[in-house]
């Protein structure tokens, strides 16, 4: 049993050496970026736009955008690094490096899984480290702000880890950021709040689970959300327990990885 | 103790293709064995399912004494696979490659460190460590394959063409380390291969797989025995021969050599009586095929014939 448990932690800590190595290998394509859209969203909504409109629930303009630029920074990263490196494990071959070695499922998965998670809350401290130049916020809740990034990294991890399950050419891993994520994250309150639209369409937004992610976060930073905080770790914990029981049980029956 | 044992395995792919249709094996520990067979006969397949890439439809399958449905994480670290195909990251080091594979088997990385060294050296890959895959040659990525599967130093070791495509040079010397971890280490290795000399020359036992089903199961020299008829190519003194000496049928090629066929147990110092008595010197002699290869021809020809029949 012992010798069991050891062979599933270096086996863990194999796959996240590796898939942390990846990224950083490729960082000026995994990276760089989010920061460069980082400072642009800050300079022209923050700055230019956010300059006339001066708050936005009770907050300046340029911090009530803030926390929603990292957590898009984090949610999108955290997609792409998961299902990028899973989907190209996948076309060349080397997931069978993994299918035909000792190790659980669990452990795969565990370990894809915290590779994005390191990816997206890098991309989330480098874009926190740019948002420094623009405004002097600090989190009023640390644990908050950082329960909240790292269980969003990890249901977006899931996220990704399912789509490179069922994807099947290069096609297939950018419509769902594409044509989903990015629509949901941009609706999910980065430049506005929800309590600004018409009551029909506020509570067309409440059903967008990003909603709940960047309001949690801008909770933890600013204090002040437009979501009550249970509701956001509630939203948050049921996606994770949803998506990581579907990717267990489709690893499990080898689906998208075995013939 | 058996390395590998199959018992009725049974293989349907989704859309209704039955590639493997009830199969048994046994291959006993130390032993170097050959899974013969035409394209499409289930041996990838067989593989595959020994090593969990395939799912199986049913029948049992165990590996030195581990069922790979009841205790699969025990079966599967008995087994090292080198598949026919290249499937590791070109972008990755070489040395990374087989690191991480010793990780995933459990293999702790300071010794990880010392068997990758040992085995990227045995296998002439130490000079290309830092290289990143996609760099290398095909002969050098099948030798890449074979040290990552040997890391976490498996009971069976699984070679699926592993000399497809590789010069003579580098085919010899694969020959030579897999006898060596073979006698040295007791390395039980099944091996499929289109290269028949491969196996004649390598293996202990052979068995013959057509069409899902195993068609002819014991040692090299059992499955020898039973070849009806062998060919020899014999460098002759005259440039027209007769259709027959003694007994033998002898044919001249267009190249000046001539053929004769020599049934099984007839001894060859008969061939050379009938020649002589017939005026007829030969100066040299060689097998016109390889012994095991047209046994393999024969047998799946006769498979096919009765197949159409059917």
């Amino acid at each position: 049993m012992i010798e069991r448990l050891i062979v599933e932690r270096v086996a863990f800590a194999t796959i996240v050496r590796k898939e942390i190595r990846r990224f950083m290998r490729i960082w000026v394509q995994t990276i760089t970026p989010p920061a460069i859209n980082a400072i642009l969203y800050m300079i022209i909504f923050g700055g230019l736009i956010g300059s006339r409109i001066r708050e936005m629930d009770g907050v300046p303009y340029m911090d009530f955008i803030v926390p929603g630029i990292i957590m898009m920074g984090i949610i999108i990263n955290s997609y792409a690094n998961v299902s990028s490196s899973m989907f190209s494990a996948k076309m060349q071959f080397f997931i069978e490096e993994l299918i035909v070695a000792p190790v659980s499922n669990f452990t795969i998965l565990a370990g894809f899984i915290v590779g994005g998670v390191a990816r997206g809350l890098a991309v989330g401290l480098l874009v926190s480290v740019v948002a420094f130049f623009f405004t002097d916020l600090s989190p009023l809740h640390p644990f908050i702000t950082l329960s909240i990034a790292i269980l969003t990294s990890i249901m977006f991890s899931l996220g990704g880890f399912l789509n490179a399950l069922f994807a099947k050419t290069f096609d297939d891993i950018s419509i769902i950021p594409n044509f989903v994520l990015t629509p949901l994250t941009y609706l999910g309150g980065i430049f506005y709040s929800i309590t600004m639209l018409p009551d029909f369409w506020q509570g067309v937004s409440k059903l967008n689970p990003v909603l709940y992610m960047i309001n949690g976060f801008r909770f933890g930073i600013l204090g002040a959300s437009d979501i009550p905080l249970w509701q956001s770790y509630a939203v948050i914990l049921l996606f994770i327990v949803a998506l990581g029981g579907l990717c267990l049980s489709l690893l499990n029956r080898g689906a998208g990885i075995k013939r | 103790m058996t390395a590998l044992n199959i018992e009725q395995l049974r293989k349907t792919y989704d859309g209704g293709v039955e590639a493997l249709k009830g199969i048994d094996l046994s291959v006993s520990e130390g032993n170097f064995f050959a899974l013969l067979g035409p394209n499409g006969a289930g041996k990838s397949t067989a593989i595959g399912i020994i090593a969990s890439l395939v799912n199986k439809t049913s029948g049992r399958v165990s590996v030195c004494g581990h069922d790979i449905d009841e205790a699969r994480e025990a079966a599967k670290a008995n087994i090292g696979l080198v598949p026919q195909e290249f499937n590791f990251s070109v972008f990755e080091p070489v040395e990374s490659i087989v690191m991480n594979v010793a990780g995933y088997n459990g293999i702790k990385r300071s010794v990880a460190k010392q068997r990758t060294e040992h085995y990227l050296k045995q296998l002439s890959l130490w000079d290309k460590r830092k290289a990143p895959a996609r760099q290398l040659s095909g002969g050098m990525k099948r030798r890449l394959m074979i040290a990552r599967a040997l890391v976490h130093e498996p009971k069976l070791l699984i070679l699926d063409e592993p000399t497809a495509g590789v010069d003579i040079e580098i085919r010899r010397t694969m020959w030579e380390f897999l006898t060596k971890i073979n006698r040295e280490q007791g390395t039980t290795i099944i091996l499929t291969t289109h290269y028949l000399e491969e196996a004649e020359s390598l293996c202990r036992d052979v068995a013959i797989i057509d069409d899902g089903r195993i068609v002819e199961q014991g040692t090299v020299t059992e499955l020898l025995s039973r070849s009806m008829m062998e060919t020899f190519v014999l460098d002759v003194d005259k440039t027209s021969l007769p259709a027959k000496v003694g007994n033998f049928a002898l044919r001249l090629r267009g190249d000046g050599k001539a053929e004769v066929d020599v049934p099984q147990g007839v001894a060859i110092n008969e061939v050379f009586l009938a020649l002589s008595e017939s005026g007829i010197t030969v100066s040299s002699l060689r097998n016109k095929e390889n012994r095991l290869e047209a046994f393999f021809v024969r047998l799946v020809q006769s498979q096919r014939e009765q197949g159409s029949q059917a």
